[in-house]
């Protein structure tokens, strides 16, 4: 039995321990939010964060976190509304298929929670891992930067959860 | 919102809660031979718009196009909204099933309220319309660029226009005063005199009982109040969360999950396999052969795919073994080569004295181009979900073609389609990859005999190999020049043409010109990829005029212009982008500028481009682009879909390269596959044009004029004319080199 904690909920799971996060998530817990892209850590439509910290969840086994804290998409927002890097995204109609979005939002979540008000260089070197095939990169750059100046609305329900 | 059934729509014409429903017929002009199949008489034809007004005052579009990500059916509703005098808030849509309500012409005439059909003043145009975008749309295809220009503008518009002029019918006759003293507004009739006013609503169930005048007056430009804005898309929201269902969220109850590994060479077959034990592998129910490719069918993908990598298929010959890509392009060059001294090609294009310029001319300059394989390299990976049971198939993907996926399924199950249920699903990404059923008839068949509703999940490497490709060309050209400059010939020949017809055609006055094309047929699948076969001509065309430019000694831009003096509307976008970029700038060494021009789905886009060449490596600064698309319905939609055109054409031009080795695809992943990526991207100016001109595209002409452009850009940085793509194949390390060098 592997025992999994996503967006603060415990899962007891019967799978093999070399199973990817990924595939626990989307197929035994039913959160399709978080996307499979490519398999090899080459996209990033896969990621999570294990305990605020963004990893491709296609290439670690459900072993790896065990004990950890993992948050998906379906998990920045709150009950109050939109995490404010989902509302910014909406400002800035980022999407286009949308389907490298949760991953793009949640390496942008990572990036902000590290770095409030990041550079150029910074969101180069944060969102790198993460393609967008519909092209979505200067639409990605402005509603991380309206996060990081304050022009969107903060606050982050997974600040105080993870600390 | 109600269930769309077909009793619903044609028994009453009225839907339940007593609503108003209008739906808009159109004829196609032709029909292609890929869809005869589906249409089985004459009088069958095609109805694209729909509306729907329900007892609270909600309306919703029924829009007959799939969302891919390029928000059609966000501006079909806007401008079915803008017609109908409704309010933006009341509006939402649904896309319309895959059932054949929405392709039946005798169906559909019933349907039509009052059983009147479409206004016939208008099936000329219709007509018209239809014989320009048969070539890229059929049916409930989203392709070609169509939703708007041909969707919108025949169907959306005029089903919102005869819905508002029968809810003011309606009102007239129970409120006793002339339809001249009633307007609609905000989704309400407001009657002039009085000041009364009531929902739309009050009026539906009466206004289906009128019947819809033959020609309804469409608003002008001036009276648009919802067309041109800048509206959010409704999709967004859903896409931020993590709740939009893809296909490959599909869920059903029992699901069982498939793994699939094709033929490596195409056309080959699985003649035998050793299992070594992957049927006894954790998890799995069963080994499938489909004969073109082995699936295993297990309680979840994982299992399913590390059962897969420990099976040995022994795959039938094919002759294609020993193909590869610098094979293939040989035979397209001897083809070439022999249709230019036997004379026996196609023509595209022939105007003038081609032959003669080129005995008169003081200088000709020739070049040879070539373009490789692309895949689509969707961010979602092809899947499919279906269940079969008792004579019934059920399929859940994402298609750019959902009913001719549902009668290509009920096709290889040998069942009616009537049988078959098609569940649409939003795609992650289409790019024309989703328009082929394989995937979806792959799912049918595995589901068939495993006997449990399977969910089929290509790998990213499966995608990347069994793709229908871009095909790979190559197109040969030479002009004849005067002493003066004067451009006096222009002589092009390449292999593989498809759609659009014409796509290798220049707009510039050349007075003698010879376009033409030969077959040169290889064993690896083609499919359109976004802006199809501009993809390459825009490529070639737009680079070699640079190369007649500079043989002539004249700025590309300035040629450009001279020899468009009648073609406003091209002029327009050109002198437009040469501003907003600064063209004619001194730039510092290293630097490179480039344009282009390229007409396509309707619409006219000029692109600049900016590049810096640092210690062999390029890197695209800029991208100026102006399109004039006749009239933006959502102008930060088109600037979306410019951006996202751009950067998928710049992912091919840099990048993209689908080798053949061993008759197979040598790439398999976005590692050797690469795209552009955030650090990549260049910064994108989009300027519109709204000329008034016929409304064209925006989902794929951002595409072809980027590679053009940034050749253009190498070439001034580097003096290297790169004229076989992509351009990571080339070596810069060297900045300032003069011969071509390939790597
Ligand atoms: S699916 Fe994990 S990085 Fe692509
Ligand atoms: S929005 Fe389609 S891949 Fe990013």
């Amino acid at each position: 039995m592997i025992t999994l904690r996503v967006n603060g909920e415990e899962h007891q799971l019967d799978v093999d321990p070399s199973m990817p996060l990924l595939w626990a998530i989307r197929e035994k817990l039913k959160l399709t939010g978080t996307k499979f892209g490519c398999g090899i850590a080459q996209c990033g439509a896969c990621t999570v964060h294990l305990n605020g910290q963004p990893i491709r969840s296609c290439v670690t086994p459900v072993s790896a976190v065990m004990g950890g804290d993992v948050t998906t998409i379906e998990g920045i927002s709150s009950s109050d509304g939109l995490h404010s890097v989902q509302q910014a995204w909406i400002d800035e109609q980022v999407a286009q298929c949308g389907y490298c979005q949760s991953g793009q939002i949640m390496s942008a979540v990572a990036l902000l929670r590290q770095t409030p008000n990041p550079s150029d260089e910074d969101i180069d070197q944060a969102m790198s891992g993460n393609i967008c095939r519909c092209g979505m990169y200067g639409r990605i750059r402005s509603a991380i930067k309206n996060v990081g100046q304050g022009v969107v609305q903060t606050y982050d329900p997974q600040e105080t959860a993870h600390g | 919102m109600g269930k769309w059934t077909r009793r619903a729509v044609i028994s009453t014409g009225v839907i339940a809660g007593g609503g108003l429903v209008v739906g808009v017929a159109l004829r196609p002009g032709h029909r292609a031979p890929d869809i005869a199949h589906l249409v089985t008489s004459d009088d069958e034809q095609l109805i694209n718009a729909w509306v729907k007004i329900g007892g609270d005052n909600h309306i919703t579009a029924i829009v007959a196009h799939s969302e891919m990500g390029q928000g059609a059916q966000t501006a079909l509703t806007q401008m079915l909204a803008d017609e109908l005098d409704a309010r933006w808030q009341d509006m939402s849509f649904i896309e319309a099933p895959a059932e054949d309500e929405y392709a039946n012409w005798a169906l559909g005439k019933g349907f039509v309220i009052g059983g009147v059909d479409i206004p016939q003043s208008l099936v000329p145009t219709v007509d018209g319309l239809f014989m320009q975008v048969t070539s890229a749309m059929h049916l409930q295809i989203t392709g070609g660029s169509a939703s708007v220009r041909a969707t919108g503008v025949y169907g959306m518009r005029i089903a919102g226009a005869a819905a508002r002029e029968l809810l003011i019918k309606a009102a007239a006759a129970q409120w006793e005063v002339p339809e001249s003293e009633l307007t609609a507004k905000h989704s309400q009739i407001i009657h002039s005199g009085s000041g009364r006013q009531a929902d739309f609503s009050e009026f539906a169930a009466a206004a289906a009982q009128f019947k819809p005048s033959r020609t309804p007056r469409l608003k002008s430009v001036e009276d648009f109040e919802i067309m041109g804005r800048s509206v959010a898309r409704h999709d967004i929201p859903s896409k931020v969360d993590g709740t939009a269902v893809f296909g490959i969220d599909a869920d059903v109850p029992d699901m069982m999950y498939a793994a699939i590994q094709g033929a490596p060479v195409f056309g080959a077959q699985a003649l035998e396999f050793n299992a070594n034990g992957a049927d006894q592998s954790t998890g799995v129910l069963q080994i499938v052969n489909l004969g073109e490719a082995v699936a295993v069918v297990a309680d979840g993908y994982w299992n399913a795919s590390q059962a897969l990598k420990m099976i040995d298929i022994t795959w039938s010959k094919t002759g294609s073994e020993g193909l590869d890509s610098e094979k293939l392009f040989a035979q397209f060059e001897r083809d070439l080569q022999a249709a230019k001294q036997s004379g026996d090609a196609t023509d595209d294009v022939s105007s003038g004295d081609v032959e003669a310029a080129f005995e008169r001319a003081d200088k000709v300059v020739e070049a040879n181009y070539r373009v490789p394989f692309l895949a689509h390299a969707c961010m979602e990976p092809m899947n499919a979900t279906a269940r079969v049971d008792n004579n019934k198939c059920e399929v859940w993907a994402g298609s750019q073609n959902p009913l001719g996926f549902k009668y290509e399924i009920a096709d290889a199950l040998e069942m009616d389609a009537s049988q078959v249920t098609f569940h649409q699903h939003t795609m992650g990404g289409g790019f024309g990859r989703r328009g082929t059923s394989d995937v979806a008839v792959q799912a049918a068949r595995i589901a068939k005999v495993a006997g449990v509703p399977v969910k089929l999940i290509w790998s990213r490497e499966e995608d990347i190999r069994h793709d229908v490709y871009r095909p790979a060309v190559a197109s040969q050209f030479r002009a004849a020049l005067s002493d003066q400059g004067d451009v006096l010939a222009w002589e092009n020949m390449f292999h593989e043409k498809h759609e659009p017809d014409e796509a290798p055609n220049i707009p510039y006055d050349i007075t003698s010109k010879s376009i033409q094309h030969i077959e040169s047929l290889t064993h690896v699948p083609f499919g359109p990829w976004r802006s199809v076969d501009h993809s390459q001509h825009g490529f070639f065309t737009e680079s070699f005029f640079d190369e007649v430019a500079q043989a002539v000694d004249k700025d590309p831009y300035e040629l450009r212009r001279a020899l468009l003096s009648d073609k406003p509307r091209h002029l327009a976008v050109l002198d437009r982008a040469a501003k907003e970029a600064g063209w004619g700038e001194k730039l510092a060494a290293g630097r490179g500028r480039g344009i282009s021009l390229q007409q396509s789905f309707g619409s006219i886009v000029a692109q600049v481009v900016d590049v810096s060449v640092n210690q062999g490596s390029v890197k695209v600064d800029r991208v100026v682009c102006v399109i004039d698309l006749g009239f933006a319905v959502s102008p930060d939609g088109v600037r979306a879909q410019m951006e996202s055109g751009i950067i998928y054409g710049l992912s091919a031009a840099l990048y993209g390269d689908i080798n053949i080795v061993d008759g197979a695809v040598k790439q398999s992943n976005f590692h050797d596959y690469q795209v552009v990526r955030m650090r990549e991207a260049p910064v994108i100016e989009t300027h519109i044009i709204n000329s008034g001109a016929a409304w064209g595209g925006a989902g794929e002409p951002g595409t072809p004029g980027i590679a053009p452009a940034l050749a253009n850009a190498v070439y001034q940085a580097t003096g290297t004319r790169v004229r076989q793509l992509p351009l990571s194949n080339y070596d810069f390390s060297y900045q300032f080199v003069e011969e071509e060098e390939v790597s």
